[in-house]
This record gives structure tokens, C-alpha cells and sequence, in this order.
């Protein structure tokens, strides 16, 4: 508080034989106190809570919010503005307005569509500040307040959000121009580009633009970045080039003319806008790499897709082609197999039947051996019934009984015992049925 | 800190755009800080600055503010008036008195809800209290917006300090449902203080003061401890029999019977006839407010008679006599209950619309002392509208918090932070008059003052300088009643801290009553402190210190002198 309370009355004077440690005495204490809230309102209140909620005590807080107001006059003066005026542009002619740089006159032109209107307001301040004409009339020059009127007509039209669009709208010098093939080919094509879309995005209504990006910059990134661009919504207009209309009602038909005039050459200059950018959209993108890329690489996936499809094609052929080798292999064995089989069986069959006639041999051999089981010269008739029988015998009895009984017969010479072995024979066939007794009287 | 944290909810306080709305039972207002920091009232599309809280439905569409209280006259079925103190409130504790020539309310769900036709076609809807409540803030945003060019998307609302947490909670949500962020809700009484005392050329004192918010259904009075600019309320005090609406019963009554004087028919058995009758003579009580005669007068008022007459103020104050001795008692209730006397009052606000009325300002005068100061308009020139005291004390607020967090706002007004310790005495130094050797006590801090406190004060000393010493003392203030004596007083500072030289010429006058005045009684002894080698018309500078836990320290020295006396009293 800087007055404080003054008390008119004055204070006792000291007693003498009044001491005290350091000239304080403590005596009592306060008396108990009641709580009550306070109501959170008021300025006051704030800066109670901020003590409190911060824990800190009066003088502490008087600090802390002393240095924080000095850190907010300091952040103020930070943003000023400063910027050399062009002689030439001090010397111009307030009547000559529409060719003016608005932001240069207010030193802004480093900001130019980027300034705030705050910017904008303590620009013109300072400025009026260094030209106003009573000043210069102080300093002994000539009452020239030209530049001063300069000064007021780019404040108007900045501080005018219409008419500031319309001066933004014709304002080359925030134009960046397109990249120069020269200057592309030191590589910085990703940078100069952005540069100029960015210039060229202040005139979209939809904000914010998307950015060009740059070579790491993914397929929706700059699939997005050129269909805004190809779908531009300008709010550039070309109001501010329009020539004067005649301001007065005697020639209503020639200010009709001017207006139509006008309107057209607006349009025109719409149009041409338009195309403008189109072709500039069309220039950057013509060269850009990463399109190439992107197209690259969708064709090295079509690409890949195909060739993937051929081999699974080729792949199933051949793998049709080997099941039917494979097929045919395997039925050419068995057929080999079968007819090996056969050619074997054949052997066999021959050899069987070689066996048999050989034990045949054997049969009638042994027979012969025991003379056909008399003594002397066997009659014709004897031989025939003994030959009949082993022939009867014969046909009873299969390959491999025909080879047992040429084993058993085999190497025999002695008559009893070979009959003995066509007798057990004829028995045994007897006995399975194959034989009616009787009918090998000979062998038994 | 919380002020680094992300908010949970509500809008960031960079995209705020507040304003403050008092939002009464029979009027609301809003207002917004310039760019000056000034608070100003906004005037709906309508041009009104109180825009009445009434919304009227006619064929689907609808009305809010003077036009809905036109249709109170022939739509009164489908125009809702008076509903704010309905805001979450049961419908068993409801007096819809008011509302008796309006929509009825009635219970719906468990709320309170009205059935009106708000629709062009169809069935009438039941629209309930938060609806309703809805929608009228809904219009005052809308205003505020046209009229500041920005969406307003949040709001400090001033509430009545007998709301309850259920209603304050009802009133929240209806306003989040209306678009608004409620980033406070505060006091009536707190909000008209506010709006005096941020003026430019208000000082920041100790006072005591008296807000006596009339207004047209209800009246409320709060006693206020006013500490350095930090807020504390006293003791409150509410009355619904003695409002503006009363007054505008008697002027009704008389014109009633004026009328009924020339013709045969009694205008107020008529719905229609009483609607236009009470319109007109609210009418011509702020007429009166202004002037010292107010015309009267009704197109046909009742079987197509037209009816018109006038009035003096004299007249209306001798009618309504009643009702403005109701004011008197309400008012020196509320001291009462306060615990203190009117001598001990520095202040009285008068806010509402019918504090405008003058008879209620000079009553206030002959209550209190002359060394109080009525701010009224026909009491204090400089007086700030009272229908406007409110909204001007929200858009302050609002403007002071709307760059806080919602968290911080919420840890600021936590009980934690406002309920703390008030001095019980009043804490001072003693000094010595010229005719008594006996100390007097001076205050420094005055009772019921928020801890953590400081204050600091300059002492003249004895004017030959030299050695002095510093007792601090705590003082309890008393009401001395004496009768009248030939002298017209004792001393010139019986009359406490502020502004004591002009009391003389009142209190001399000669009346046979007793002289009252206040005096201080010194208590227990805090500490004593010695300044040496004070120069000749030296002053001594005494920093007293109350911390939290009502320790004290104390700091003395010589104004412009070096070093000093420090010293510290424990807490007890």
C-alpha cells in the first residue's frame, strides 16, 4: 500500500524505567479467533488465494509479483518493430496510395499478410510518433505531412479487414516467385517449392494449408498436398486494381461502363489467377521426384504382382507336368513288374513242367528199374498195365506230389522197395478219394 | 502447478470470452469489461439494460425480457416469469405466489416443470425449471454476443447467498446446457461491493457495510466485513413480504379504487384487468423514482375504459409507508444479528431495481449515522445504478479470473483457501490525547479481519520527539449511551478508524435523545516497543503483521529513519 493510514495523534512518550530485549517486550498473545469464510471475489481475494496456495507470506509475494511485472514490460518490448525507411518512400505522394506498400510504410514488411492487427496498431503508433507533421513543424522543416498521410491510409486500409484482404490480394511483395530451373538443380527443389506454396496458401479460405513437405514425405501427405492445391478455394480478389469509378451522378452511364469494366477485369484477372496456380501446381509437381517415386514404386508392385502370378502359373505347370511323369513312371514299372512277373511265372511254369516230365521220367523209370515188379522179361501186356497204372497214378497226383515220389523213388533199384513206395502212394490216393480201389492193380 | 496442467474440462482461458450476468428472479442484466477494464452493461436488442426474466411463447416463437412482459397481459398461460428462485428447488418448498398470473409451476419427475405451448402445433410441452432456465440464459448470451461481436462462452453468475449447493448445482448445469462455462458463481451482495470498489477512485479501506439488495420479489441484506478488499459476510438477512412488488400492490390498490371511483367495476377481479393494472403501476414507480409526479394510465383498463391519473411522490410515500418501514426493520435486523450497532456501519449499498426509489435512500439515512456513506442515486451523485451493481461485480470478476485454469479457479475458491481465522478484536497502538493522560486506542487492524493479515500505519509523536514507546493492544469497541449534556461531546474520535472529523455538527444536534457513540475498550496487552531518538515532528511507521496462526510480529521505525524495532508474539 503506498499511503498509509496517518494517526495524528501522537504516541506516549517512554517511560524511564521502561527496558526491553532489543526495545521489544512481548506480553501477551492474541485473543482465540473465529472462523469465517471469506467470499473467493474480488482482486484482493486473488492475491489472498495466491499467498495461500503458494504458501507464501506478504512480503515474498510483493516480490514474486514484482518481478513478474517487470518480465511482462520487458516481453512487450520485444516484439518491436523497427525497420530502415527508404528515403524514396518518405518522399511519396499520399494522393498516389494504391501503388503503396502498405507494410512498408508501417516498417511491417518483414510480416507483411502475417502481421497482427496488434502489430499493426503499435506500428502505426510508432510511426505517428516519428512523422507527425506538428513534430516536424517543431524540428524547423517545412509543414510537409505527406508521408504522415501515407501513414494514415495504410493504417486504414490494414486495420480494415476488407480492405486489407484487398490489398493482401494484389500484394506481390509477399509473392514468392517459382523456383528457376537453375536453382533447382542445387538440390533445394523441396525447399524453394514450400516456399511458394506457402505464399500462395494465404489466400485459401480453408486454413491451415497442407505443407509440400519434402523427400521423406509420405503418399497421403502429398497426395493431399496437390488435391488441395488442385482444389483451391481462393478468397483473392482484385478489387484494389479496379480504376476509379467517377464519383459523380452527372454521367451515370459512363460509371456503369467503369463498374462493368471492372467487374470484367476482375473476373479476367480471377481466371487468370486461377490458371496461374494451376500451372505453377502443375510445374511443381512435373518435377517433383517423389511423384516419380510413388509411381515407381506402385508400378514395381503391379509389377511384382504380375510376375507373381506368372510363376504361381508356371509353377502349377510344372507341377502338373511332374505328378504326370511321375504317373507315367510309375505305371511303366508296374507294367514291367507285371510282365517280369509273367516272364518269371512262364520260367517257372516251363521249369515245372520240365520237373514234372523229368519226375515223370523218374516214375516210369523206376518202374522200369524194378522191371515193372516181375522177374525175367516183363510180357508186353505186364508192362503196358504197370506203365497204365504209373500213367493213371500220374494224372491223380499233382507237380509237387509227382516230385516227392520221384525223391522217394529216386536213386531206388531194388523192385520190393519201389513198389513199396507205389504201393504207400496208391494207398494214400486211395484213401483221399482221387483213386478207386482196384483200378492200379499193378502198383498195389 | 496446477496452472501447467491440462484443464479437465471447460474451455481453455485463452479462447474465453466472459461475461458477467446477474441472473435475478424478476430481471437479469449482463455486462462485459471494456477494454479499460470498466465494467458496462450490455442493453439487450430491445435497448432495455434490466431485461426482465420472462420468457412468453405466441404461435411457436419466442419472447424473452419487456416483450414476454407484455404478454403477461394476454398470453399469461404460456409466459413463464419469476422461476429463478424454482432452480432446484423441491416443488413442496416452491411459493409460486408470483407466478399466479403466469404459467403455474408444477411437479414433473421430481423437478419443477411448466406446461406451455412453445410449439406452433400440437400438444402444449411440459418444460422444466433447468429448460427454462436455459433458455432464458440462452437469450442473454445471444445479446451479449451480438452486442460484443464474439461468441460468449463463459460467465461469472451472481447467485443469492441463501442458495443452496443443490440450487447453485441446478443453476450450473442449466447454464453449461445454455453454452455457458460458469467459472464462478458469487455472492449478490459480494458483486455489488465489488462493483464499488473497483471503481478507479475507491480506496481500499476497512469497512463495515450493509448491502441491501431490493428487489422485485425478494429483498436480501447482508452485513459485509470489508478487510483490505477481502470479502466477509457478517450476517445476511432475507425477506420476500417486503419487495418491489409490494409497491407495486399499493399503487395498484389505489388506482384500483381511484377507478372504481368512477366506475362501478373493480379492475382486479378481472386477470386481464389486474395484469395491465400491475404493469402500469410498476411503470409509474420508477416514474416516481425519478420525478415527484408520475402519470398513470391504462387503455382500457377494464370494460374497455380507458383509465388515467397522477400521482406526487409525497402521496406514494405515505401509502407505502408500511412496506418502507419493513425495509427500516429488515436492514437494522440484519445489524443486529451482525452483533454490531449502526454506529459501527461505515457503508450501505442499496442495489436492486427498487432501491431507486428515493424515500428508501433517505430512510437509510436517518437509520445510520451521517458518517455513513448511502450509496444510493438520490443520496450519492456518484452513485452506480443499483439494478446494475451485479452484473458489473460479475463482468469484474469475471474478467479478473477468466485467464485462470478451471483447475485453479476451483483450488482458489476452495474451503481450504477461503475459510480461515477472523480477529475477534481489533488489534492497535495506544496514543495520548492532549486533555487525557490515559491512552487512547488507535486501531490498526480492525476485528474480523482475515488472517494471514497486514497493516501498516503512521504515528505522529510527541512533538518534541525523543524517546517513545509502542504498546500494541487489542481493543474491543462497545456502544456508550449517555444522555445529552450541555457539551455536546468529549473528545472528536469516539467516532472509530474512518473519516472521524465531520461527525461534530451532526451529533450536536439537540434532541433529547441519548447520545450513542462508540468507544474503544482496551483489552489484553500484546507487546510494547521503544523507538529511541525520535527526531522533532518525527512520525513512527508500525507494521503489524498477523499470521495464520494469529502469531504477530511487529515492526517499528522511524519514518525515513534506519534500522527500527522487530519483534514477534507467538501464537497462542
Amino acid at each position: 500500500m503506498a499511503t498509509h493510514t496517518q494517526v495524528n495523534l501522537p504516541l506516549p512518550v517512554l517511560p524511564d524505567n521502561w527496558s526491553g530485549e532489543k526495545d521489544f517486550k512481548p506480553i501477551g498473545k492474541l485473543s482465540a479467533a473465529t472462523q469465517r469464510s471469506i467470499e473467493p471475489v474480488g482482486p484482493h481475494f486473488l492475491a489472498h488465494a495466491r499467498r495461500a496456495r503458494h504458501k507464501r507470506t506478504f512480503s515474498e509475494d510483493d516480490r514474486i509479483q514484482a518481478q513478474e511485472n517487470v518480465k511482462k514490460v520487458e516481453d512487450d518490448d520485444s516484439g518491436e518493430i523497427s525497420e530502415p525507411e527508404d528515403p524514396m518512400m518518405l518522399s511519396r505522394d499520399a494522393k498516389d496510395w494504391k501503388s503503396q506498400d502498405h507494410y512498408a510504410v508501417l516498417g511491417l514488411s518483414k510480416y507483411r499478410y502475417k502481421a497482427t492487427e496488434e502489430q499493426i496498431k503499435r506500428a502505426h503508433r510508432k510511426k505517428v510518433l516519428r512523422h507527425h507533421p506538428d513534430k516536424k513543424a517543431a524540428a524547423g522543416s517545412t509543414e510537409d505531412d505527406s508521408f504522415f498521410k501515407c501513414i494514415q491510409k495504410a493504417t486504414e486500409i490494414l486495420l480494415d479487414p476488407v480492405k486489407r484482404r484487398q490489398f493482401d490480394s494484389v500484394d506481390e511483395h509477399a509473392d514468392v516467385e517459382p523456383p528457376t530451373k537453375k536453382q533447382l538443380k542445387d538440390g533445394k527443389y523441396y525447399k524453394l517449392w514450400s516456399n511458394v506454396f506457402k505464399s500462395e496458401g494465404r489466400f485459401s479460405r480453408i486454413q491451415p494449408v497442407p505443407k509440400f513437405g519434402d523427400e521423406n514425405s509420405n503418399k497421403e501427405d502429398v497426395d493431399t498436398f496437390y488435391n488441395f492445391f488442385y482444389n483451391f478455394d481462393s478468397w483473392r480478389s482484385f478489387e484494389y486494381q479496379d480504376e476509379d469509378v467517377p464519383d459523380d451522378n452527372e454521367n451515370r452511364d459512363q460509371k456503369r461502363h467503369m463498374e462493368r469494366k471492372n467487374n470484367n477485369a476482375r473476373k479476367k484477372k480471377k481466371t487468370e489467377d486461377s490458371a496461374r496456380l494451376r500451372k505453377l501446381v502443375d510445374d511443381a509437381m512435373a518435377g517433383d521426384e517423389r511423384i516419380k517415386r510413388f509411381r515407381q514404386e506402385a508400378n514395381a508392385s503391379k509389377n511384382k504382382k504380375r510376375l507373381e502370378k506368372e510363376a504361381a502359373e508356371k509353377k502349377a505347370l510344372d507341377d502338373a507336368k511332374a505328378a504326370k511323369e511321375a504317373e507315367a513312371k510309375a505305371s511303366k514299372e508296374a507294367e514291367e513288374k507285371a510282365k517280369s512277373e509273367r516272364e518269371q511265372g512262364k520260367k517257372a511254369k516251363e521249369a515245372a513242367k520240365a520237373a514234372v516230365k523229368k519226375n515223370r521220367r523218374v516214375l516210369k523209370g523206376s518202374v522200369k528199374d524194378a522191371n515193372y515188379f516181375v522177374s525175367g522179361d516183363a510180357p508186353a501186356s505186364v508192362i503196358d498195365a504197370v506203365l497204365n497204372d504209373v500213367e493213371l497214378v500220374q494224372g491223380k497226383i499233382d507237380a509237387d506230389e509227382t516230385a516227392a515220389l520221384a525223391g522217394k523213388l529216386n536213386g531206388l533199384k531194388i523192385a520190393d522197395e519201389i513198389k513199396g513206395v507205389w504201393s504207400a502212394e496208391v494207398k494214400r490216393l486211395v484213401s483221399a478219394g482221387k483213386v478207386k480201389d482196384g483200378d492200379v492193380k499193378s502198383l498195389a | 502447478m496446477a496452472a501447467e496442467a491440462a484443464p479437465a474440462s471447460g474451455t481453455t482461458p485463452g479462447e474465453r470470452h466472459a461475461i458477467g450476468i446477474a441472473f435475478g428472479n424478476s430481471n437479469s442484466s449482463i455486462a462485459y469489461t471494456t477494454v479499460e477494464d470498466k465494467a458496462d452493461v450490455i442493453a439487450n436488442e430491445d435497448g432495455d439494460r434490466q431485461i426482465p426474466s420472462i420468457l412468453s411463447y405466441v404461435d411457436g416463437e419466442e419472447y424473452n425480457g419487456q416483450q414476454a412482459k407484455q404478454q403477461l397481459i394476454r398470453n399469461s398461460k404460456n409466459t413463464v416469469a419469476y422461476f429463478r428462485d424454482f432452480l432446484g428447488q423441491d416443488f413442496k418448498s416452491l411459493d409460486p405466489t408470483h407466478c399466479h398470473a403466469s404459467a403455474h409451476p408444477q411437479e414433473h419427475n421430481g423437478t419443477i416443470a411448466f406446461t406451455i405451448q412453445d410449439k406452433e402445433e400440437g400438444e402444449p410441452s411440459v418444460v422444466t425449471i433447468s429448460e427454462v432456465t436455459t433458455r432464458h440464459l440462452k437469450r442473454l448470451v445471444q445479446s451479449a454476443s451480438d452486442f460484443t461481436g464474439k461468441q460468449v462462452n463463459s460467465a461469472v453468475l451472481t447467485v443469492p447467498t441463501n442458495f443452496s449447493e443443490k440450487q447453485k448445482a441446478a443453476l450450473t448445469k442449466a447454464a453449461n446446457d445454455a453454452g455457458l462455462e460458469v467459472l464462478q458463481l458469487i455472492s449478490e451482495p459480494i458483486a455489488s461491493l465489488l462493483a464499488y470498489d473497483a471503481r478507479a477512485e475507491a480506496k481500499v479501506a476497512d469497512k463495515i457495510v450493509v448491502v441491501a439488495d431490493l428487489g422485485g420479489t425478494r429483498s436480501d441484506v447482508a452485513v459485509i466485513a470489508s478487510r483490505g478488499g477481502m470479502y466477509t459476510i457478517l450476517a445476511t438477512a432475507h425477506d420476500y413480504e417486503f419487495a418491489g412488488a409490494q409497491l407495486d400492490k399499493v399503487l395498484q390498490d389505489h388506482f384500483a379504487k381511484e377507478f372504481i371511483k368512477w366506475n362501478t367495476t373493480d379492475p382486479r377481479e378481472n386477470a386481464r384487468s389486474l395484469a395491465k393494472l400491475k404493469l402500469e403501476a410498476e411503470a409509474t414507480k420508477k416514474a416516481l423514482s425519478i420525478g415527484t409526479n408520475a402519470n398513470f394510465s391504462v387503455e382500457s383498463l377494464a370494460e374497455g375504459i380507458d383509465f388515467a391519473s397522477t400521482i406526487n411522490r409525497l402521496r406514494y410515500e405515505t401509502i407505502a409507508r408500511k412496506i418502507f418501514d419493513g425495509f427500516n426493520r429488515l436492514i437494522e435486523g440484519v445489524v443486529k444479528k451482525a452483533g454490531l450497532d449502526v454506529l459501527e456501519i461505515d457503508e450501505v449499498i442499496l442495489s436492486g431495481g427498487t432501491s431507486h426509489t428515493p424515500k428508501i435512500a433517505s430512510n437509510m439515512s436517518a437509520i445510520f449515522p451521517s458518517t455513513t456513506t448511502i450509496l444510493a442515486p438520490s443520496t450519492t451523485p456518484t452513485a452506480i445504478n443499483p439494478s446494475e451493481l451485479q452484473a458489473r461485480g460479475a463482468a469484474l470478476q469475471a474478467s479478473l479470473i477468466q485467464e485462470y485454469e478451471k483447475e485453479d479457479i476451483e483450488q482458489s475458491t476452495h474451503p481450504a483457501v477461503t475459510t480461515v481465522k477472523h480477529l475477534t478484536n481489533a488489534i492497535g497502538v495506544m496514543t495520548i490525547t492532549g486533555d487525557i493522560d490515559k491512552g487512547l486506542f488507535t486501531p490498526i487492524i480492525a476485528a474480523e479481519t482475515a488472517v494471514p493479515a497486514r497493516r501498516t500505519i503512521h504515528i505522529a509523536t510527541p512533538k518534541e520527539g525523543g524517546d517513545v514507546l509502542i504498546k500494541i493492544v487489542e481493543g474491543g469497541s462497545h456502544i456508550k449511551v449517555s444522555k445529552p449534556e450541555p457539551k455536546p461531546k468529549t473528545n472528536g474520535d469516539k467516532k472509530g478508524d474512518d473519516d472521524s472529523d465531520d461527525s461534530d455538527v451532526s451529533d450536536s444536534d439537540d434532541e433529547p435523545e441519548d447520545v450513542r457513540e462508540k468507544v474503544w475498550k482496551v483489552g489484553t496487552v500484546l507487546a510494547e516497543a521503544a523507538i529511541k531518538g525520535v527526531k522533532k515532528g518525527g512520525k513512527i511507521e508500525v507494521m503489524i503483521n498477523v499470521a495464520g496462526d494469529l502469531a504477530v510480529t511487529v515492526t517499528c521505525r522511524e519514518v525515513g529513519g534506519k534500522g527500527g524495532v522487530r519483534g514477534n508474539v507467538s501464537a497462542p
